[in-house]
């Protein structure tokens, strides 16, 4: 089982991610440069964090047109689990993988804060060992975090259950509180906080459980035991 | 074939929220005695130079190339694209 860590130029979350995945869950993970393509055989691909282009022109959209995304593309049709945070959000909802867009946050500022997320879907590849509604606490880092869509974009999100996270106070001025959403098969999934940086009671100091959920939900997809 | 400079300015589309514009209206203009100004909107331009045939064709290359590689996301933004001579 192997999941497929994309690194950009400027991804700087992709070696904690890498660590979590493979020193706390035992995931046989694997770092793939952006301009190459993706084997067939990645049984998961996360985008990570960072400032790829150094977020120029506006966040994830220079990433969106890197040779890997046609790979990334072409699994997300198969219905391979794709993660992407917070700067990997960015990028697939430039790439047209997920719906909407991450505009500046209301405040002008970086964000860098815990916060709390509610899980409104618990189908998908990384949350499927959560219960509804459950409460997440977690920590965002980004300047451009306020998720937008319009109205009618926002209604088909509610009704084919696509929004995954929301966050249970007003953090950044996102349409309906969305942190987080997922594609319609359910099996693309973006959201905007670090569950890379929550996993470990060493650096959370709240509660680590409920971000491991996350990680312990693609292990339940893929089949492994940990 | 002539040298054009062809200005691309992105801002947001009417309705999306601008909250660098207001605080620069807010916070800075209207804090002194400039009271007449409304309204400010923030905005992103890039100056292209680009050898076309006309002022017309380099218009649409570059309209070309802003929908085919997103200059502009344009679920929230539009361009306006002014062409002058070199």
């Amino acid at each position: 089982m192997k999941v497929g860590v994309v690194v950009f130029p400027g991804s700087n979350c992709d070696r904690d991610m890498f660590h979590v995945l493979t020193d706390v869950f035992h995931l046989d993970a694997q770092y793939y440069w952006h301009d190459k393509g993706l084997p067939e055989n990645i049984d998961a691909v996360i985008l990570p964090g960072g400032f790829s282009y150094g977020d120029r022109l506006r966040a994830g959209v220079i990433a969106a047109h890197s040779p890997v995304i046609k790979d990334v593309q072409k699994m997300s049709e198969k219905g391979i689990p794709i993660l992407g945070v917070c700067n990997g959000f960015q990028i697939l909802v430039e790439s047209g993988l997920l719906p909407g867009v991450l505009l500046k946050n209301d405040s002008l500022n970086f964000m860098c804060e815990w916060t709390d997320l509610i899980v409104e879907n618990n189908q998908t590849p990384f949350t499927n060992q959560f219960e509804l509604n459950q409460k997440i606490p977690i920590p965002i880092a980004n300047g451009e975090g306020k998720y937008f869509a319009d109205d009618e974009t926002l209604k088909s999100l509610q009704k084919n259950n696509q929004i995954v996270f929301r966050y249970s106070d007003v953090v950044n001025g996102s349409s309906n509180r969305i942190a987080g959403v997922c594609n319609e098969d359910g099996n693309v999934v973006g959201m905007m906080p670090h569950p890379e940086r929550a996993v470990e009671s060493e650096i959370n100091p709240i509660d680590n459980k409920p971000s491991s959920l996350i990680f312990e939900s693609l292990l339940e997809q893929m089949g492994v035991k940990n | 074939m002539a040298t054009f400079n062809v200005q691309v300015t992105i801002e947001n589309k009417p309705g999306i929220s601008d909250p660098e514009g207001e605080t620069i209206l807010n916070d800075l203009v209207l804090r002194g005695k400039y009271d007449s100004v409304s309204k400010i909107k923030s905005a992103k331009m890039l100056r292209f130079t680009i050898e076309e045939n006309s002022k017309e064709s380099a218009q649409l290359k570059v309209q070309e190339i802003c929908d085919d590689v997103r200059i502009f996301n344009p679920l929230v933004s539009k361009v306006t694209i002014d062409v002058f001579d070199a």
